[in-house]
C-alpha cells in the first residue's frame, strides 16, 4: 500500500511540475497554499504564507528549471501583494505573497533569475518595495519625474502626481565605468539618429570593439499601469492596444483574454479565429519590416525597399479588409469588432499566395548575396546557454535554439484547433534571427490559411458580463516578439483596478547587452535591429 | 547578381501619383491632390530652403505606432523625398521637428534640448492624437500630454496613427497654406 502511494507520488511528481514544486517547498519548510480552484487559469496560484520565504521559493524554482516569466505588485491598502509567474514545460504557476505596506520588504528573486532583475527594480520605483539581496539596487524606471520617497502605483498616490514645473534631465545615473588604456565611452541617446524610439546606450569600446554595453531605458514611461485604473473594459482594450504600437493586436488580445477569464466569459469561436488571423497578420507585417531594416542597417538597399514594398501592400490589405493599417482596436472585450467579410477570405488567400511567391523570389536573391552574409553571419551571437539564463523569448530565443512558443506549448483558442509549427535556428547570430523570422512568416501564412479553412460561423462578440469585484485574470499569448503576459484585476463597478502587461521586450532587452559584446561599434545597429525590443512596451 | 537586377526591373517603378488616388472621406478643406500640393511645396522649398526641407523626427513618448507610419513615408509608394523632404539625423540639420507624443516626463528635458538645438527659423509639427492632445495617455504623473505643453507647436497632424497620406498632407500643408 505504502509502496503504491510512493509510486503514485513519484508518477505525479514526474508529470505535474507544480506538485513537484509544492513538495520541494514543503521539504524546505516553506509554508505554501495552493488555491483551488485557481482564480488565475491557465496558471495555478500558490500563496507563499511567509514573505521571508519568498527567496527560498525562487531557489526551489531555479533548481527545478522553472522560467521566471513576470512579476507585478498590487496595492491592497492594508497589505501589498507581489505575484510572480513561472513556467515549466508549458505549465504556468503564479506565486504570491503579501508584505506590510509601510515598510514593504521582500527577498529578491534576482540572484536566482536574471529576468527578475529589472522588473523588481520597476516594482521598487513604483511601489516602494525593497528587495533585499538584489544584485543591482540602482533605480530603473524612475528618472527625475518623482523622487525616491514617492510610489506612484500606490492607490493613495494621485494619478496626476506632483510633478515639478519642468522635469530636470536625468544627469546622475551611476553608470558602470570601464577604465584602462585606450578604453573610451560612447553615450548615445535618448534621441537617436533614426526614426526610432528613445533610450540611452552607454558603450565602452577599445578601438572598434565593444567591451561593454549598458542600456538605460525608461524614457517613454507614461504611466500605463496607473492610467489603466478605473477604466472600463473597452477603454482598457484601447490602452492595451497602445502599450506598444507595433504589437497592438498582441497586447489587446492578451488584455481581452485576461478580462474575459476574470468575467468567466469566452469569446465566440469565430471571434477567436479572427483574433488568430489578426495576430498572424501582425506577425507578418512586423517580420517583413524587421527583415527590411536588418538589411538596411548593413547598407543593402535592394532588400530594404523590396521587403518594405511587401509590408506596405500587406498594410493596405489590412486597411481594406479590417479598416486599420496596424489593426488597432479590432480586438475588443468579448470578441472582435470586425468580421472577415464575404470575399475577404479569398482576398487573403490570394495575397498570401502572392507574398509566398515574392518571398521565394527575394530570399533566393538575398541568400546569394555574399556581402550581406559577410555582415550578418557570425555577428551578434547569443548562445543557447545565455538565451536560457536570460529566459529569452520569441524569435530571439528560437534563433538560439530555445524552443518555446505559447501557441504550441500552452495553446489557447484558436491555436488549440490548428497545427502550430515552431521553426528554429541554432546559430544564435543576426543571420539566425533574420532567417527564423522568415520561417515564422511561412508558418504564419500557413496558419492564416488553416484558420480561414476551419473558420466557424456565428457571432463575432459575446455580450460582456460584469465581473465580480476583485475578480482577476491572466492572459498569455504569443505576440510577434514572443510571449506576452497580461494581469488584470477588477474593482467595484466592473472597472479595472490593476493592469500589468509584460511585453517580451522586458525580458529580451538584456539579451542585447550580451549580443553586442565583442562586435564592432558599426555593427551595433544591426544587432539592435535583430532583437528589436520595444521601448514603449518596456517602459510602460 | 543578375537575378537581383531582374527583380528590380520586373518590380518596376511603384511610386504613386497621389492626385489620381481617392483620398478618403474627410478631405473638404484640403481637396488639393498631393501632386499639386507637392508642386507648391517643392517651389516653396526651392525658394526658401534651397531645394530641400530637413526634418528631424523626435519620439517624445509615443507607443511607436506613429513612427511606423512615418517610416512608411520613405517606402517606394510614397517616396516623400521626391518633394525635397529629407529626414535627417540631427536637430542641428533640421528645419522642422516632427514630434510624436505624449511627451513623457522622462523625455521632457530631451525634447526641450532638441528644440533648442534646432537652428532658427524652425517649425514644430505635433504628430498623432497623443502629440496633438495627449490622446489615450493624457496628462499624468508620468506624461505631460500634448507636445504644445512643452514646446511651441506650429501644426498638428491628428490620427491614431495618421496614415502616410495624412502625414504627407500635414507636412505639405504647413508650407503651402
Amino acid at each position: 500500500m505504502n509502496d503504491q502511494n510512493e509510486l503514485d507520488r513519484e508518477v505525479q511528481e514526474q508529470f505535474d511540475p507544480a506538485r513537484r514544486f509544492l513538495l520541494e517547498l514543503a521539504d524546505r519548510g516553506v509554508e505554501a497554499q495552493a488555491i483551488s480552484p485557481s482564480p488565475l487559469p491557465p496558471a495555478q496560484l500558490l500563496e507563499i504564507v511567509e514573505p521571508t520565504d519568498w527567496g527560498k521559493a525562487a531557489a526551489v524554482a531555479q533548481s527545478q528549471a522553472w522560467r521566471w516569466v513576470a512579476g507585478w505588485a498590487e496595492d491592497g491598502q492594508a497589505l501589498l501583494s507581489v505575484s510572480v509567474c513561472l513556467e515549466l514545460q508549458g505549465i504556468y504557476m503564479v506565486l504570491r505573497t503579501r508584505t506590510d505596506t509601510r515598510q514593504p520588504c521582500l527577498p529578491s528573486h534576482a540572484p536566482y533569475f536574471f529576468a527578475a532583475n529589472r522588473p523588481e527594480r520597476h516594482m521598487r520605483d513604483l511601489f516602494g518595495i525593497e528587495f533585499t539581496d538584489h544584485p543591482d539596487p540602482r533605480r530603473w524606471t524612475r528618472h527625475q519625474a518623482w523622487d525616491s520617497e514617492t510610489a506612484p502605483l500606490r492607490k493613495s498616490f494621485p494619478r496626476e502626481g506632483l510633478p515639478p514645473e519642468q522635469t530636470p534631465p536625468d544627469m546622475n545615473y551611476p553608470f558602470f565605468r570601464a577604465e584602462g588604456h585606450g578604453v573610451y565611452e560612447i553615450p548615445v541617446g535618448p534621441v537617436h539618429a533614426g526614426i526610432i524610439e528613445p533610450g540611452h546606450f552607454r558603450f565602452h569600446a577599445v578601438g572598434e570593439t565593444l567591451l561593454h554595453l549598458e542600456e538605460r531605458l525608461g524614457y517613454v514611461h507614461k504611466g500605463v499601469e496607473k492610467i489603466a485604473e478605473g477604466r472600463t473594459p473597452e477603454s482598457l482594450a484601447r490602452l492595451a492596444g497602445r502599450v506598444s504600437g507595433d504589437t497592438t493586436v498582441g497586447h489587446a488580445f492578451a488584455a481581452c483574454l485576461a478580462m474575459e477569464r476574470a468575467a468567466n466569459l469566452e469569446a465566440p469561436p469565430r471571434a477567436a479565429f479572427i483574433r488568430g488571423i489578426l495576430a498572424e497578420r501582425e506577425r507578418i507585417a512586423n517580420h517583413l519590416w524587421d527583415m527590411a531594416a536588418i538589411c538596411n542597417d548593413v547598407g543593402f538597399g535592394f532588400a530594404y525597399y523590396q521587403l518594405g514594398r511587401l509590408r506596405e501592400v500587406w498594410l493596405r490589405d489590412n486597411q481594406a479588409m479590417f479598416g486599420h493599417r496596424l489593426l488597432m482596436d479590432r480586438i475588443i472585450p468579448g470578441g472582435v469588432s470586425v468580421d472577415v467579410a464575404n470575399g475577404a477570405g479569398e482576398r487573403m488567400r490570394a495575397s498570401s499566395k502572392v507574398l509566398r511567391l515574392e518571398l521565394d523570389d527575394l530570399l533566393t536573391i538575398i541568400d546569394a548575396n555574399s556581402s550581406l552574409e559577410d555582415r550578418i553571419v557570425t555577428t551578434g551571437y547569443l548562445t543557447l546557454e545565455d538565451a536560457q539564463t536570460l529566459g529569452a523569448l520569441g524569435f530571439v530565443g528560437r534563433a538560439s535554439g530555445q524552443v518555446f512558443d505559447v501557441r504550441h506549448d500552452a495553446p489557447y483558442s484558436p491555436y488549440d484547433q490548428v497545427e502550430v509549427k515552431v521553426p528554429l535556428e541554432e546559430q544564435g547570430d543576426v543571420a539566425s534571427r533574420f532567417w527564423v523570422r522568415y520561417k515564422e512568416m511561412r508558418v504564419a501564412l500557413k496558419l492564416i490559411e488553416s484558420l480561414l479553412d476551419k473558420m466557424p460561423d456565428g457571432d463575432i462578440a459575446a455580450p460582456w458580463i460584469t465581473p465580480q469585484p476583485d475578480a482577476e485574470g491572466l492572459g498569455l499569448v504569443e505576440g510577434w516578439r514572443g510571449e506576452i503576459l497580461c494581469f488584470v484585476r477588477f474593482g467595484e463597478n466592473g472597472c479595472i483596478s490593476r493592469y500589468y502587461p509584460r511585453d517580451p521586450s522586458i525580458v529580451n532587452w538584456p539579451a542585447l547587452e550580451k549580443i553586442a559584446l565583442g562586435n564592432i561599434v558599426p555593427d551595433f545597429p544591426v544587432c539592435n535591429k535583430s532583437v528589436n525590443g520595444s521601448y514603449s512596451g518596456n517602459d510602460l | 547578381m543578375l537575378s537581383l537586377y531582374r527583380k528590380i526591373f520586373t518590380t518596376g517603378v511603384l511610386t504613386e501619383k497621389f492626385a489620381k488616388n481617392k483620398l478618403g472621406p474627410q478631405q473638404t478643406a484640403r481637396e488639393l491632390g498631393l501632386d499639386e500640393l507637392g508642386e507648391k511645396l517643392k517651389s516653396t522649398v526651392d525658394k526658401r530652403f534651397a531645394g530641400s526641407l530637413h526634418i528631424r523626427q523626435v519620439d517624445a513618448g509615443s507607443c511607436n505606432g506613429c513612427e511606423l507610419e512615418i517610416h512608411a513615408l520613405n517606402n517606394v509608394y510614397y517616396d516623400i523625398e521626391r518633394f525635397g523632404v529629407h529626414f535627417v539625423a540631427s536637430p542641428r540639420h533640421a528645419d522642422v521637428l516632427l514630434v510624436t507624443g505624449p511627451v513623457s516626463r522622462n523625455m521632457e528635458a530631451a525634447l526641450r534640448r532638441t528644440y533648442e538645438a534646432t537652428a532658427n527659423p524652425k517649425w514644430v509639427i505635433a504628430v498623432g492624437d497623443c502629440g496633438a492632445c495627449g490622446g489615450e495617455f493624457g496628462v499624468s504623473y508620468a506624461s505631460c500630454g500634448a507636445v504644445a505643453n512643452v514646446i511651441p507647436v506650429d501644426a498638428v497632424i491628428p490620427g491614431c496613427p495618421p496614415p502616410p497620406l495624412e502625414l504627407m498632407r500635414g507636412i505639405l500643408n504647413l508650407f503651402s497654406a
